[in-house]
């Protein structure tokens, strides 16, 4: 990864940013900005655009209106060439792992690798055996997604959007799913990732266990006004925030996260 | 024991009705009628309150709760004040959850009930919106297809390989089943005819121009958009469930070259290959009716048929068939990507593959059959 003089590089920059399907609008005026090394959670309510928001900052859908801009350039204004390009410096974590399933978990972690980068077969294979065991998989290389559990199959997938070592790493609800033992494992990992490489991390995620535990920078998504009412650490936002919903929805109604073990069920 | 549902009603006062429930309120029981609430609601004098006892209810659920409800609803809109207090507290608590102060706003969806015109201008916006989506896919199937050429088309051989096994060997059973029985089926008509006028030779001539001029492609066509157009389909549509294209996406691979082109070009090999076999099949067919029925000599029929199909059929009929191969895969893997993202979407998309297939198989092979006769051939 390439050392940083500065310490807050803006790593992505949205701008007056409006998102919706046709003539809906799901939310409006959007603004905020990862830094490097940033561990962004986008939280909110059920069904308030977090998924969303995550397509249209890894490209898979165009805004209703404003910007997002990666490394100064406006990401949806630009050409479709320079879009694929900034898109490589991504890796991405579908909810539930989107691995290809008629690859096996070494042939899906190695298909970037063999996209992108001259490495020989043999030096491929050693990279993949290094990340799936990174995630806890080792062994598991020729077993096909529909052989292996949920989670293993999301641990999977982690490995896979690691493969390029990627500048920006994006979750789609990652604990989804996972025992509390492996989402908290989870969040080890990406801890670990974001302090040694230097990974920015963007997690859309309403598990607060993980939110406190992980999060130095967030945004909250509003269903009933349809904007974000909050940004900041979450840490910091449970005490400070003037905004009664943020404080609700960060303490699970009338009760403090951290006084309790949270081991909500998550759908998907 | 009275295990019923038991209603009462009193008059405190002048303006106060008091609803007393008794008994068991089970969905099983004979529950009162709602009407009677409302009787007494409109019977002189006019009510400001009304309070509800449950306390002497000794088994309640949700039949307890409807009738509640039902009855605050009256109330509300009567603008006649509730007195809840004496309801147990489950029953006060769960209604509490359940009144709209609760429930999300904006979400539900109104009824708005369209007229004629406005579907017709719906629909015509639809059509507009889908052939331009398929004229796109067509173009970019197609620089796709310039990518290939140019030797830099981005799809794994393994993938290939697996499609070209799926399509074509699998499929012989099928083809060889239909394509017998369709030159069975065109000798057995034929004859019926012919024989009138003693030229049952001629048989030979039906089946072997009918099934290698068009109809070997047809139905191998319509075989191969049943068979393989559906399962493009629903990989594809099974895919895009999964978010599996998304994350091609995202990496940069292009699903088109990496998915619909090697379905596309596992079909132009395959379907001229089926084509020729089913052609053969076909013929086969009718020589077991022409030998078998009609008692024509064996060599008598191969010379027949040999000399009545020509070689300008035969490449007519595998150009029929390589177009119907470009169709099927482009229909398939259309309607593949073009699915929603749930499992009834993927009924959906696999039905809407074979149709399209189907009519646009027989729109080629009018196109083509005009084509041939401006040509001449």
């Amino acid at each position: 990864m390439e050392p940083d003089a500065e310490k807050k590089i803006p790593r992505i920059e949205v701008r007056g940013l409006d998102m919706g399907y046709g003539s809906f609008v799901l939310m409006r005026n959007l603004n905020f900005t990862v830094t490097k090394g940033d561990v962004f959670i986008i939280m909110g309510g059920s069904g308030c655009g977090k998924s969303t928001l995550l397509k249209i900052l890894t490209g898979l859908k165009e805004p209703l209106q404003g910007q997002v801009f990666y490394e100064g350039v406006s990401f949806w204004e630009t050409e479709p060439d320079e879009r694929d390009r900034i898109m490589r410096k991504f890796g991405v974590l579908y909810q539930s792992g989107a691995l290809w399933s008629s690859m096996t978990l070494a042939e899906n972690t190695a298909l970037p690798l063999e996209q992108y980068t001259n490495l020989k077969p043999g030096e491929i294979r050693e990279i993949v055996s290094l990340k799936l065991a990174l995630v806890g998989l080792a062994g598991f290389e020729d077993f096909y997604p529909s052989e292996i559990s949920g989670g293993m199959r999301k641990r999977a997938g982690l490995a896979r959007a690691m493969a390029l070592d990627p500048d920006i790493l994006f979750f789609d609800e990652p604990s989804a799913g996972l025992d509390p033992v492996s989402a908290r494992l989870l969040d080890d990992l990406i801890l670990e990732l974001s302090s040694s490489l230097g990974t920015t991390v963007v997690v859309v995620t309403h598990e607060l266990a993980s939110i406190f535990a992980i999060g130095n920078n967030s945004i909250y998504l509003d269903t009933d006004t349809r904007t974000m009412t909050a940004s900041g650490d979450p840490k910091k936002l449970v005490t400070e925030s003037k905004d009664p919903k943020v404080i609700n929805f960060l303490t699970r109604g009338e009760r403090s996260a951290y006084e309790e073990k949270d081991s909500s069920v998550h759908p998907g | 024991m009275d295990t019923s549902s038991i209603l009462q009603f009193s008059r405190p006062s002048d303006d106060t009705l008091a609803i007393l429930f008794a008994g068991d309120w089970k969905l099983a029981n004979k529950l009162p009628l709602i009407e009677d609430v409302r009787k007494q609601i409109d019977a002189e004098p006019k009510i400001q309150r009304i309070t509800l006892n449950a306390r002497e209810v000794k088994n309640w659920d949700s039949s307890l709760l409807i009738f509640l409800t039902n009855v605050i609803d009256i109330c509300t809109r009567n603008k006649i004040h509730v007195d809840k207090e004496n309801l147990p507290q489950g029953v006060q608590r769960l209604l509490n959850l359940a009144s709209p102060q609760y429930q999300r706003k904006g979400v539900s969806r109104t009824v708005t009930h369209k007229t004629f015109f406005v579907q017709v201008a719906d629909a015509t916006f639809d059509f507009i919106r889908s052939s331009t989506e398929i004229l796109s896919f067509i173009g970019e199937a197609f620089l796709a297809f310039m990518k290939f050429l140019r030797g830099k088309a981005n799809f794994r051989r393994s993938d290939f390989f697996t499609i070209v096994q799926d399509t074509g060997a699998q499929s012989l059973p099928i083809v060889s089943l239909i394509s017998m029985l369709v030159g069975l089926i065109l000798a057995f008509v034929g004859a019926i005819q012919l024989k009138m006028f003693g030229a049952q030779i001629y048989v030979a001539d039906v089946v072997g121009i009918g099934m290698v001029r068009v109809m070997g492609a047809i139905m191998t066509g319509i075989i191969m958009a049943g068979r393989t157009g559906a399962s493009f389909a629903a990989q594809l549509g099974t895919m895009q469930v999964n978010e599996e294209i998304d994350a091609l996406k995202t990496l940069g691979i292009s699903p088109m070259e990496f998915l619909v082109l090697p379905r596309m070009l596992a079909l132009v090999i395959m379907m001229p290959l089926l084509c020729l076999y089913s052609d053969f099949m076909g013929i086969l067919g009718g020589f077991i009716v022409g030998v078998g029925m009609l008692n024509l000599g064996v060599t008598e029929y191969y010379h027949q048929t040999a000399s009545a199909v020509t070689l300008t059929y035969l490449w007519i009929g595998l150009f029929h068939s390589a177009v119907f191969g470009v169709l099927v895969a482009l229909s398939g893997c259309l309607r593949g990507m073009q699915c929603g993202r749930s499992a009834s979407e993927v009924g959906y998309a696999t039905t809407s593959a074979v149709v399209t297939s189907i009519v646009s198989i027989i729109v080629a092979t009018a196109i083509i059959t005009y084509g041939c006769e401006i040509l001449g051939i």
